[in-house]
């Protein structure tokens, strides 16, 4: 994709170097005496997946958390990152993966926020230093904008801008590329490459070895809290994509190759090369669609786009992939199917049937499903067991519940079952289900959704954040689901993921669909990616 | 009877203000604490204890000054319990709230009783500020440009509050911890700092309001005096979401509809002592209702933070 | 939503939630920190304002003892308990659904005014028992119509309930007063009261002592509310909503809908108290009248962690100290609001002790970052921890 710009290493004395950091919480290490030096004018890639260390490790790097031992060296002394300012003075800019930007406010605003200087606020000052690092940067973005208006490529210079406000001399990029559409993704790598060029030391951080090996003059790899792999620059200057996915992969998942699954799934999930489909094509022509949805619009909300005149149908046994960026009506799309919002016109058939009227429940019974993204807030309550939740959607139904009164018996077998069937790891049953990993939580809401029946269920961005481990299995439960005759709505920002399991992807865009791609030839990331920057994207 | 001879104007206005200001004040400070994140439940109680304090030092050192600056510096004082509780600790403001309107209430009206439920002193008016040429102005000059000095002071003091909010960088931050205080950590700034000055502040204001209602409107002291002003302030700072010239307009209906009541009663209209008392009450339902979209609150209202826990 | 604490806490949380495991003795231990402590704390603390005000704490809570509970104390103690039952019941349901009624006192006045002001007329006109159960009818109508129009206006647009009920409750107050003296006015005296009823158009009393049948009614109507909040599916329902609106509406439950549910439920197990109170002990209600239990009770309620049969005992605690607070007040020529005092601080140290447990619980240090940071720099020497 990009070819790997040359490195100017000035390689005396790192710009920060982070010695035997280690940091704990409780039951687990996350970080485990970690060592690393940033040297000015290189990309340093941390490689890692979900729960490997990283996020720790960059709040440790950022102020937010102290840790438990080690210290860190800026420019060869010694010192400690106490807060978010101290951070700041020592020209650490962190840029998260989600936006800390604070919608609504002005870019502007958000950029003066951290300013103590002056008593009032500077506002031809901010003005003359955005334009500054506008040129920097090679981007044109409006003062006077308010941040909720832009969009997620744009957000994210200003959030380079304003890790870059005080000056800089580490820049942290945390998975900066998960939300962005192709343009943008090259708009990124040219930003960083001119930084390269200004010295300063960029650590960027990514589950995902091609842009490691893209953008990285460095690699390092993180595994369960610890540094498992060093690829410096000369080695990995010398070394094919071949080689270094061996050297790298072995470091990630050493002996759990043969549990992930043969050497090529693994190595699709740590998208080494570009994601392909891994379900044979299939046609649907001729079979009556299972879901379709007419026409449909929601009402408009605070917070989401809504949907305006959409119009999709689904078969049985067919996943209809949803890309779009985030935030352009994916959450009102889910919730409208599940009976969850209501309509502001148009129906939804299912098998022909008109239930635009049911909710929640009466399209529960009929085997409409929803895995919902909000996996702590929406999809369980926290406070409650772990059993309860699994009967979460049914409660008063029989066999459950009679005569209002709860049948814990009853409760707790059905538990038993779907935690066994589902390898939900968790104490007991009657632990409290906010206690629960992300992983298990997930398997936990995909085991009460598919139990009794399911027809339709949408998956709303059901691998973010896991564990490849769970992440293999979600998507084996995917694909089994829809072999097995189900129609599946998958929504996601993830394009590697819609490649994969989809059999056709459309795009949404403000509410409405902008187009379609058939998963049908290994163009269809390339496609989609086009189609996001069309003209209605 | 006439309805707009002089008595009657400037009794209308002067009970227009009398009901006005101590509302205005208190809503600039609740305005700045909302703002920042931090829900003031106990304002009555705090304005209790700064209309008394207020009461007993002008009493002690017969001037008005002193006792409205000891209104509100016990006013810093008493929220600075809510200060510890609810931003330090992070506990549920509301409960903490309804804890100092309790306490409030409870304390004030116990001192009052043990120390002046005999004497039931009053205090006289301030004498008031004129206006050279401006309160030569028949009838309106007299009752609003004669008004006592602190009018103007209050009225300065809502420009001061909208300049801080607006135009100042620690405004920025007072706002940026009631929208999303985990940027505003990630800024650089402090969440529990800001919140904590912006706490105190508010109880700076709370107390001068209920000085103001002591001294000024009414001219002495009465346990559980505020009869639900503080309450009211609440209401206006959510209609306003920040915007001060909507704190003044809100607060100046308010005044309004009391000053119709208290003004009805002079006249040969008969209604009910009852209704007149909750008629304010009412209007602000109706406004609630009319505008009940509308009233918005700063997300981080009401939850406190901590930095890296889930 | 904070993402990037979520992700930290990726990192952090284990396979497996732990619990460790609790001996009874260690229970007990907590229940008593949690539960007793706060209560004698807040005893100590007032007693030493009442030192500061020249008063001796031990003479006064020993009266407080004795009129509360020695002779006929206990007596009266129930008789004030009876009320406090259901209008805590009341509390707890919207509290449970994390809806904030704090209209109580417009509610209880409503419900009481109108069981004074209609009982003559019912009880001379139908058969005792039956004017008895239509007053308490009454009673719950009007304490849950004057929660109708908060409810509805956050049900459909979650208008801010805690503003809403308050505002009714003053408006609610200023009714009562009309009508004490307006139609329900006693036509025989001209201070602005209803007419007092009879005592045998009143509840009965048991075996001849001060405690009228009111409390049995109340013990058995919140026994029966406890039942419905533990042990069926809509107490269940009610859990999740509380706990998360968000929640509620992904597993399907009816949001506005139990909005609704629950503020009528909690306005008219109040207005329901007012007519146990009215029928049983008063007989009547003077204008500008306002006994205020709501304010009282609340930290007793929370203090019962919102279960309705733990909020038994600790309300009896609270007629108790009423009850003898009320006459010991006196006896030493203390305001009677000293009582809100106690309250308060009552409310303060239980918000800080359960603070302390959830930080210990947690495995943290109980002194939260930012005040440990300013502590440590305050002694000298002493390097700056970390977390």
């Amino acid at each position: 994709m990009v070819s790997r710009t040359e490195n100017r290493s000035g390689r005396s004395t790192p710009v920060l170097s982070i010695r035997h950091i280690t940091k704990a919480f409780p039951g687990v290490i996350a970080n485990d005496d970690i060592s690393l030096d940033l040297y000015s004018g290189q990309v340093h890639c941390l490689l890692g997946e979900n729960g490997a260390g990283k996020s720790t490790l960059i709040s440790i790097l950022a102020g937010m958390q102290q840790p438990d031992d080690g210290w860190i060296e800026a420019g060869g002394v010694k010192t400690s990152i106490s807060s978010p300012r101290r951070a700041m003075d020592l020209g650490i800019g962190v840029v998260y993966q989600h936006s800390t930007l604070i919608s609504t406010m002005t870019v502007l605003e958000n950029l003066m926020l951290g300013d103590t200087g002056h008593i009032t606020l500077d506002i031809k000052g901010a003005k003359a230093r955005l334009e500054e690092l506008g040129e920097v940067l090679g981007t044109r973005i409006q003062g006077s904008a308010l941040a909720a208006d832009l969009a997620l490529g744009q957000q994210q210079q200003v959030e380079i801008a304003k890790a870059m406000w005080k000056g800089s001399k580490v820049l942290v990029l945390d998975e900066p590329t998960s939300m962005l559409t192709p343009q943008a993704v090259s708009d990124l790598e040219a930003s960083v490459a001119r930084l390269k060029e200004r010295g300063l030391a960029i650590v960027f951080i990514t589950h995902k070895l091609r842009e490691a090996y893209a953008m990285g003059d460095e690699i390092s790899v993180l595994r369960h809290g610890r540094l498992v792999k060093r690829i410096p620059p000369e080695e990995l200057a010398n070394s094919t994509e071949e080689e270094v996915k061996d050297v790298v992969l072995g470091a990630m998942f050493g002996e759990d190759i043969g549990v992930v699954g043969t050497e090529t799934f693994a190595q699709e999930l740590s998208a080494f090369s570009d994601a392909h489909q891994l379900r044979s094509p299939k046609s649907f022509s001729g079979i009556p669609p299972a879901l379709v949805l007419d026409d449909v619009s929601t009402s408009d909300s605070m917070t989401e786009t809504p949907i305006r005149g959409l119009s999709l149908q689904i078969h049985p046994g067919e996943v209809v992939g949803v890309a779009g960026i985030d935030g352009h009506g994916q959450r009102h799309l889910a919730e409208l199917v599940a009976g969850q919002r209501k309509l502001a016109g148009g129906h939804v058939k299912l098998e022909g049937q008109d239930i635009s009227h049911l909710g929640v429940r009466g399209r529960q019974g009929l085997g409409i499903r929803y895995v919902t993204d909000d996996r702590l807030h929406e999809g369980i309550v926290g406070n409650l067991s772990v059993a309860v939740n699994l009967v979460l959607k049914r409660i008063g139904m029989s066999p459950f519940w009679r005569f209002g009164r709860m049948d814990k018996v009853a409760v707790d077998f059905e538990a038993r079952s779907l935690v066994d069937s589902f390898d939900i790891r968790t104490p007991t049953l009657h632990t409290r289900a906010g206690t629960l990993s992300g992983g298990n939580i997930q398997k936990l809401i995909l085991a009460r959704e598919l139990a009794h029946d399911p027809r339709v269920v949408i998956f709303n961005k059901p691998t973010y954040g896991l564990d490849l481990k769970t992440v293999g299995r979600v998507r084996t439960i995917v694909r089994d689901f829809a072999d097995n005759g189900g129609s599946v709505l998958l929504i996601s920002t993830d394009l590697d993921e819609l490649v994969e399991l989809s059999d056709r992807i459309v795009l949404i865009s403000n509410g409405r669909l902008a187009g379609e791609v058939r998963n049908d030839s290994p163009r269809t990331a390339e496609l989609v990616g086009e189609l996001m920057l069309g003209p209605s994207a | 009877m006439d309805l707009f001879t002089v008595a009657f104007v400037s009794a209308f206005i002067a009970g227009f203000l009398a009901a006005s200001m101590p509302l205005l004040v208190a809503s600039l400070g609740e305005t700045i604490g909302e703002q920042s994140g931090v829900l003031n439940l106990g304002i009555e109680g705090v304005m209790l204890f700064g209309g008394y304090a207020a009461f007993v030092v002008t009493l002690a050192t017969d001037s008005f000054a002193w006792g409205l600056l000891a209104g509100a510096g016990v006013g810093i004082l008493t929220s600075l319990f809510l200060l510890v509780l609810s931003v330090l600790l992070g506990l549920n403001q509301i409960v903490i709230g309804l804890a100092v309107t309790l306490l409030g209430g409870g304390m004030t009206s116990v001192l009052y009783f043990e120390n002046y439920s005999r004497s039931t002193p009053r205090l006289g008016k301030d004498s008031p500020l004129a206006i050279p040429g401006l309160s030569d102005i028949p009838v309106v000059g007299d009752s609003v440009f004669s008004q006592p000095s602190v009018f103007w002071i209050v009225l300065g003091l809502a420009i001061a509050v909208w300049w801080l909010l607006v135009k100042t960088n620690f405004g920025l931050q007072i706002r940026a911890a009631g929208q999303n205080p985990n940027s505003l950590d990630a800024s650089g700034g402090n969440v529990v700092a800001t919140r904590a000055i912006a706490v105190l502040l508010g109880g700076f204001f709370s107390g001068l309001g209920g000085a103001y209602l002591a001294l000024i409107s009414t001219g002495t002291f009465t346990p559980f005096m505020t009869q639900g002003v503080g309450y009211t302030a609440i209401v206006v700072t959510m209609l306003a979401r920040g915007r001060i010239s909507w704190v003044i307009g809100a607060s100046l209906v308010f005044g309004l509809s009391v000053a119709v009541g208290t003004v009805i009663q002079l006249t040969t209209i008969n209604l009910p002592t009852d209704i007149i008392k909750m008629f304010p009450f009412v209007v602000v339902i109706l406004v609630l209702v009319i505008f009940a979209r509308s009233a918005y609150v700063p997300p981080a209202l009401g939850l406190p933070y901590s930095r890296g826990t889930r | 939503m904070t993402m990037t604490d979520t992700q930290v806490h990726q990192d952090a949380v284990p396979e497996s939630g732990s619990q460790p495991p609790t001996s009874l003795a260690r229970r007990i231990g907590i229940g008593f920190i949690r539960n007793v402590l706060p209560l004698i704390l807040a005893i100590i603390t007032s007693g030493i304002l009442l030192l500061a005000m020249g008063k001796s704490p031990f003479f006064f809570y020993g009266e407080v003892l004795r009129f509360g509970l020695m002779g006929t104390g206990w007596q009266r103690s129930l008789v004030m308990l009876a009320p406090l039952l259901l209008y805590g019941a009341g509390l707890i349901v919207a509290f449970r659904g994390k809806l904030w009624n704090l209209g109580y006192e417009g509610q209880y006045l409503l419900g009481g005014v109108l069981v004074v002001g209609l009982a003559p007329y019912l009880t001379e006109s139908l058969p005792l028992v039956l004017a008895f159960v239509i007053l308490m009818l009454l009673g719950a109508v009007a304490g849950g119509a004057w929660t109708f129009i908060p409810a509805v206006l956050k049900a459909r647009f979650g208008t801010n309930e805690i503003v809403t009920t308050l505002m009714l409750s003053f408006v609610g107050i200023g009714i009562t007063n009309m009508l004490i003296r307006g139609p329900f006015q006693n036509p025989d005296v001209t201070v602005p009261q209803t007419a007092v009823m009879p005592l045998d158009t009143m509840f009965p009393k048991i075996l001849g002592s001060r405690i009228h049948i009111g409390i049995i009614i109340a013990l058995i109507a919140v026994l029966i509310v406890h039942y419905v909040l533990t042990r069926t599916s809509f107490g269940l329902r009610l859990d999740v909503y509380g706990a998360s609106p968000k929640s509620a509406l992904h597993v399907g439950i009816n949001a506005p809908r139990m909005v609704i549910v629950l503020f009528l439920a909690s306005g008219a197990l109040i207005g329901f108290a007012a007519a146990v109170d009215m029928l049983g002990l008063w007989g009547n209600m003077r204008a500008n009248w306002n006994p205020a239990y709501g304010s009282e009770i609340l930290p007793f309620v929370f203090l019962a962690r919102l279960n309705v049969l733990a909020s038994i005992p600790f309300l009896a605690f609270y007629a108790v100290l009423a009850t003898g607070g009320a006459l010991a007040s006196q006896d030493i020529g203390l305001d009677s609001h000293f009582m809100l005092v106690v309250v308060a601080l009552i409310l303060m140290f239980m918000s800080v002790i359960e603070y302390i447990g959830m930080k210990r619980d947690l495995g943290q240090s109980y002194v939260p970052p930012a005040l440990r940071k300013a502590l440590a720099s305050l002694l000298p020497g002493r390097k700056a921890t970390n977390s």
